[in-house]
């Protein structure tokens, strides 16, 4: 019994670390100005509370006893540092600090910062962690961890890279970023608008990693889709009124609400049209489309994210696959062309013209990009083509190109299904030819 | 894990009482938390069961009954849909329902079927036609 309490308060300590780390880690982070430092406090907190509340039982306010614990822990680090650096002294705002320290003044202001609306410390820490001066996937660890409460075991897991890998990750982004000596200020004007677009790259980056598994055996990793999707939900309400927020959440809302119908029983995928719309997510439709009216009546409507969740909206609109708009989508590719230029959001304009006039008029478009060096070694673009060579009736080349896709692929459930259509078309090929 | 958050009806609110300022302060702030949070994917209050009727089934008879109903206790009010990691995650959000400055007795945790736990019917079906019949669309992933 006694192992089973110990074990339920553990688990309790758990949630609230997933609930309070982040804002314990950001409020910090205004007190260090160092993330290392910030999440070493928080954690710091935490196993006191580990060793306290097995024993004295959780306090009724957890957050606000991990907060006072840190925040004392970083007072003491203070005095000590004075204490051993005796008469030397140093300008700036340290120096300011340890004569507060000394005043009891640093511990009332301390009270009312961290007390403040925390709403600025996230999203400085947010910005942070997404800082273009690291690197991308320094920035996907550095937000799971920092933002997502993830541990380097459960980040190593998602990303199937072995643990020392991420640990080391993620230790170097830190101190990147203490050598940078950045502000952490939350970017304004012009810099704000590269700077969102980091952070909206790495949140999709890690719902894409959920949902499309670029590699091993999994289909899907829903569970990156949770954690991302968390964490676009925390953007869109830290910063209401920039339109490609609520794009990028209405675009994952709507990817996610499919997650249940695009896997087989034994884990295959099934691809959107063969879906059984019936298992689509219909709360996470209506929250997507709910988005979407937002980012439009931002004035959003052509942005990237928010023409990517348009097109999404096309199909989760679509009650059965033959009711698809393919004249809008085909627009709306169109229109994302023209904003984010790329030969994939060509091929995908192609499919949708394909789906409108015919397999014969899909295969010219999708050869007048055949040659493009960026969609060399994309599986999508032969495995297109051996669609529409299918439906034109040439198996031959169809197994070919289907073949060429499987070998490129980098997910084993995607190369299996890509084979198997092959090995169909090579049937078919036969019979034809008998 | 998706997590439906049921509060349970009280005199009040079973009399059509609705919430002080006060009261919606507390729970806005609450909620606001949750949203802010990431956690909050529905919500909604019911009116009280006077409003409501029952359509009860017996012996391949319908017989529809109208409210108010006598269970009190085990009415439902309003509820919340939280996506969270675990079950204990979702007892911390409880936790901090305000409670008593909203009147409430009693919030029931129930964590939703996830599409998982059942085996599917016509994916299933599907899955095995795409073995046997001709290749099947190459539509994009999304």
């Amino acid at each position: 019994m006694a192992l089973g309490a110990a074990e339920e308060t553990i688990r309790r300590i758990e949630a609230v670390w997933r609930i309070e780390s982040t804002k314990l880690i950001a409020g910090l982070l205004r007190l260090t100005r160092d993330v290392g430092q910030a999440e070493e406090l928080a954690q710091e907190a935490l196993v006191a509370g580990l060793e306290r509340w097995p024993e004295a039982g959780v306090p009724d306010n957890p957050g606000a006893w991990l907060m006072t614990t840190a925040k004392n822990r970083a007072l003491d680090d203070l005095r000590r540092r004075k204490l051993l650096r005796g008469k030397h002294q140093e300008l700036g705002r340290e120096l300011d600090a340890e004569q507060e320290a000394a005043s009891g003044e640093l511990e009332a202001r301390l009270e009312r910062e961290l007390d403040d609306d925390v709403g600025d410390d996230l999203l400085r820490l947010i910005f942070t962690a997404c800082h273009p001066v690291l690197a991308r996937e320094a920035r996907v660890a550095l937000t799971l961890r920092l933002l997502g409460g993830l541990t380097t075991v459960e980040i190593a897991r998602a990303f199937l890279a072995p643990e020392p890998t991420i640990a080391q990750r993620i230790v170097r982004a830190k101190k990147t970023l203490a050598e940078a000596k950045l502000p952490f200020e939350v970017p304004r004007g012009a810099e704000r608008a590269a700077r969102l677009a980091s952070v909206l790259e790495v949140i999709y980056l890690i719902f894409n990693e959920g949902y499309a598994a670029t590699a091993g055996d999994d289909w899907m990793r829903p569970e990156l889709c949770e954690d991302a999707l968390r964490l676009g939900r925390v953007l869109a309400g830290l910063v209401p009124d920039e339109p490609e927020v609520h794009g990028l959440v209405s675009l994952m809302e709507i990817q996610a609400s499919r997650a249940g119908a695009r896997r087989g029983p034994t884990g295959e995928p099934i691809l959107l049209l063969e879906q059984d719309r019936s298992r689509w997510d219909q709360l996470l439709i209506r929250r997507g489309l709910a988005a979407l009216e937002r980012a439009e009546a931002l004035g959003g409507a052509r942005g990237p994210y928010a023409l990517q969740a348009a097109l999404a909206a096309c199909h989760a609109r679509a009650r059965t696959a033959a009711d698809t708009d393919w004249a809008r989508i085909a627009g709306l590719y169109g229109a994302l062309g023209e904003v984010a230029p790329s030969p994939i959001v060509e091929l995908n304009r192609a499919i949708a013209l394909a789906m409108l006039f015919g397999p014969e008029a899909g295969l010219k478009l999708v050869d007048a990009l055949k040659d493009d060096p960026a969609l060399a070694s994309y599986h999508l673009l032969p495995s297109v083509r051996g669609d529409f060579l299918t439906k034109l009736g040439r198996f031959e080349e169809a197994r070919a190109e289907l073949e060429r896709a499987a070998a490129l692929t980098q997910n084993a459930r995607e190369r299996a299904l890509l084979l198997a259509r092959a090995a169909a078309c090579g049937e078919a090929a036969g019979s034809s030819r008998a | 894990m998706r997590v439906m958050m049921m509060v349970k009806a009280n005199p009040k609110s079973e009399a059509g009482v609705l919430p002080t300022e006060q009261q919606l302060a507390a729970m806005g702030k609450y909620n606001d938390e949750l949203q802010k949070a990431g956690v909050l994917l529905d919500l909604s209050g019911l009116r009280p069961s006077s409003a409501g009727v029952r359509v009860k089934f017996q012996g391949g008879k319908r017989t529809v009954v109208d409210g108010p109903f006598a269970e009190g206790k085990e009415l439902i009010a309003g509820y919340w849909v939280i996506q969270v990691k675990s079950k204990e995650e979702a007892i911390e959000w409880a936790k901090r329902i305000p409670a008593e400055s909203n009147e409430i007795g009693e919030v029931e945790l129930r964590p939703f079927y996830e599409l998982e736990d059942f085996a599917p019917g016509s994916a299933i079906d599907a899955a095995k036609e795409l073995g046997k019949k001709l290749p099947a669309n190459s539509a994009p992933k999304r």
